[in-house]
């Protein structure tokens, strides 16, 4: 009895303090805004918004809602956030390869870039990213085509729009590929682990994965076209590129910027995580006639990887928040466009704010679950 | 034990901050900001971070401007000195939050009086000290010589939180007319984008043009459009329910413009107590008790016209003089062809 209340007492009374603090704060706001003749509510969020967004994922325009505004915003956030992600995960995994390299010119050089970019203030890198950006490219009319069809430009980067015909059945092609190579795995398991063997099952993957929606392509009536984006004059001397698809370089600045700073903090825990593996780890791998190839997909990268993968769940999480920072430079993200323009026109500050936190805790909460779950996947299982 | 105290020493800090917050909130309700502002010593005032004209702050902190001017106008009124005003510079998605939590007590930062802005949140509009509309600057070369010629495409840079987004969305709408908007939290990276290429055009009110122009590499190279597509009577705010504040800042703003009226300036207004005509008379404080409805002593409107000036010396100073719009066009008086028309002060 006397060891419950212990255990109990402090922890009700921490409860009720954060309740109790909780209650004052939102009573003191609510009087606060009603001597100040605030309302409070969320009716805001289905009125017209009568703005418009420079780049929008989904149909958008001034006569939609604040809601799909905020949607607007909120998608933009999570394209800039994935890309990025993806971006410095690549560049995260060489750089920190790299460090460990044998070659002097390569170490170096790789230990410079992380210096160099984990270093300097990410605002600094974005605002130095899109000034130089905007100085030193081109202006529509004198950008050269590269790869023959695409324009990098002040005004964005211009690239063929695909134009598709029966899409469904190429997707679905792909889905089929996607499942006959999950059935392929587990086959290739079964078989390694009843006769021994082992089949190449990075190689059929490929190959389902390329052939058969090409198949879609011969006999599925699918077929892909491109729309090349063309020159276009607005007055004496201003261009844009009209068709295709412009990516801003808002965007571009934006996601070069966050990668290059968050990629040498992938680096550093990709660089611990292998150093993590004991040597004698290899060499035991290799004394019982593994290749190498095996020895470091089948013994090294599965206990680097459980050193690697927490900490750089912070690193994602960190990108996704600082992907905030894309307001000065007017990317339209949550920030710009929900708090920002959305907050400026309605005068809804402690409604919009606290839908803008909530929504960066949902995001980052996601992408933490996703990060442990894998983590949990790939983790010492005692038998 | 130490320790606990130190814990209970927190607990009670942390209460003691909460709930004397909580007390000032409530004083504002008994419509206390001209006591507080007198207890303090100075007038809170929010203004721009830095527009040339209305609200410019040099290397050495001098605040100069006609939105400058309005909050020395009411620290001269209230307190008898125009220079215990303490600005503080608002981005314009900060300002009214600014206003209404009660950082500031007057909000004089180039700001569009609407009918939601000034019913939906909080806030009281006490008058208009410039008439302005929004404009589009062009580079001189694109040829453009009128808001006609924009085509489909046009990339338009403009400023984060204002009325402009949504004249602009109105116009190019209206005119079936597809446009990017380009959308910067502050006016130096609007400058700075629309500078480098990234727009075809930069939008915000003609005035704003005007003086922003002046930064950028080659001004001569642009020129503001003709067209004025929208109305933008920018005037100071203040927040609601303080009904006495409201009238104090309006009067100390009429009183300017009335001054000018009545040919009552910063030099001849002692001169002028003796003057034959009691509207002057009164709006010097030689005649009447114009103050004592506000709680202010009877000299309130001659300190605001000796310390500051009247309308027509503050534009002069600020506007004409730096070669931002040296035409008074709207902003001249209603009897010399403008339309600053004010209530009679008597």
């Amino acid at each position: 009895m006397n060891n419950i209340i212990k255990r109990y007492i402090p922890q009700i009374l921490a409860i009720l303090f954060v309740v109790l603090i909780f209650g004052f704060l939102t009573m003191n706001a609510q009087t606060n805004m009603d001597n100040r003749g605030i309302d409070f509510g969320f009716g805001f969020l289905s009125q017209e918004s009568s703005f418009d967004v420079q780049f929008s994922l989904i149909e958008y325009s001034g006569s939609d809602s604040y809601a799909r505004a905020f949607l607007v915003g909120l998608l933009n956030t999570l394209l800039v956030s994935f890309i990025s992600i993806i971006f410095c995960t690549i560049l995260g995994v060489i750089i920190g390869v790299a460090r460990l390299s044998s070659n002097y010119l390569i170490k170096n050089t790789a230990a410079w870039y992380v210096e160099f970019f984990r270093n300097i203030p990410l605002l600094l890198q974005i605002f130095f990213w899109y000034y130089a950006a905007l100085r030193a490219l081109p202006m529509p009319e004198k950008a050269n085509a590269w790869f023959g069809v695409t324009y990098m430009t002040v005004k964005g980067y211009y690239i063929p729009a695909m134009v598709w015909e029966n899409l469904n059945v190429f997707l679905y092609c792909g889905l089929a590929a996607i499942i006959a190579i999950i059935v392929i795995r587990i086959y290739a398991i079964r078989l390694r682990d009843t006769q021994g063997k082992q089949i190449p099952v990075l190689l059929y993957s490929a190959a389902l994965l390329i052939v058969l929606p090409l198949l879609s392509f011969l006999f599925g009536g699918v077929s892909l076209e491109f729309e090349i984006p063309e020159l276009k004059k607005l007055s004496k001397i201003s261009y844009i590129y009209e068709g295709g698809i412009s990516l801003p370089p808002e965007l571009i600045a934006l996601v070069l910027a966050l990668s290059l700073y968050t990629s040498t903090f992938v680096a550093e825990c990709v660089r611990a995580g292998i150093e993590g593996v004991t040597k004698g780890q290899k060499e035991a791998a290799a004394s019982v006639g593994l290749t190498p190839n095996q020895v470091l997909k089948l013994v090294i990268m599965p206990q680097a990887l459980r050193i690697i993968i927490p900490p750089t769940t912070n690193q994602y999480l960190n990108l996704t928040k600082n992907s905030s920072l894309a307001a000065a430079i007017a990317y339209p993200d949550l920030v710009l466009v929900f708090a920002g323009t959305a907050l400026m026109q309605t005068g809804k500050a402690i409604e919009i704010v606290s839908i803008t936190m909530l929504t960066y805790l949902t995001i980052s909460l996601t992408i933490a679950a996703i990060m442990n779950w894998y983590n949990k996947k790939i983790e010492i299982k005692e038998k | 034990m130490f320790k606990i105290i130190k814990q209970l020493t927190s607990v009670v800090a942390m209460f003691a901050v909460l709930f004397a917050f909580s007390t000032e909130t409530m004083a504002a309700k008994k419509s206390k900001t001209l006591e507080n502002t007198k207890k303090r010593g100075f007038v809170r005032c929010g203004v721009s971070q830095g527009l040339p004209g209305f609200s410019n702050a040099d290397e050495s902190g001098n605040w100069t401007g006609i939105d400058v001017d309005v909050c020395r106008a009411v620290a001269a009124a209230t307190l008898g000195d125009a220079t215990k005003v303490k600005f503080t510079p608002l981005s314009a998605k900060e300002r009214f939050t600014a206003l209404t939590s009660g950082e500031i007590d007057i909000l004089s930062r180039n700001t569009t009086w609407t009918l939601s802005r000034d019913a939906d949140i909080g806030l009281t509009f006490v008058g208009v000290n410039f008439y302005d509309g929004q404009g589009f600057m062009v580079r001189k070369g694109s040829g453009i010589s009128s808001t006609g010629e924009f085509k489909n495409g046009t990339s338009v840079c403009t400023n984060l939180g204002t009325t402009t987004e949504l004249n602009m969305r109105d116009f190019f709408d209206s005119r079936g007319i597809s446009y990017e908007p380009v959308v910067f939290e502050k006016a130096d990276e609007v400058v700075a984008a629309y500078d480098a290429g990234r727009c075809d055009t930069y939008t915000t009110d003609k005035s704003g043009l005007a003086a922003q122009r002046t930064k950028l590499s080659a001004p001569d190279d642009h020129v503001v459009l003709p067209e004025t597509i929208s109305k933008e009577p920018l005037g100071p705010v203040v927040r609601q329910g303080d009904s006495v504040w409201e009238d104090i800042v309006r009067w100390s703003l009429n009183t300017m413009i009335e001054a000018e009226e009545y040919g009552v300036n910063s030099s001849n207004a002692d001169m002028m107590k003796t003057s034959n005509n009691p509207a002057i008379k009164r709006l010097v404080g030689a005649e009447g008790e114009l103050g004592a409805a506000f709680g202010l002593d009877n000299d309130w409107n001659l300190r605001i016209i000796k310390q500051v000036g009247n309308y027509g010396e503050s534009y002069k100073r600020n506007i004409a003089d730096t070669g931002i719009l040296p035409d008074r066009g709207p902003n001249e008086l209603w009897t010399k062809g403008g339309i600053l028309y004010v209530p009679p002060a008597r």
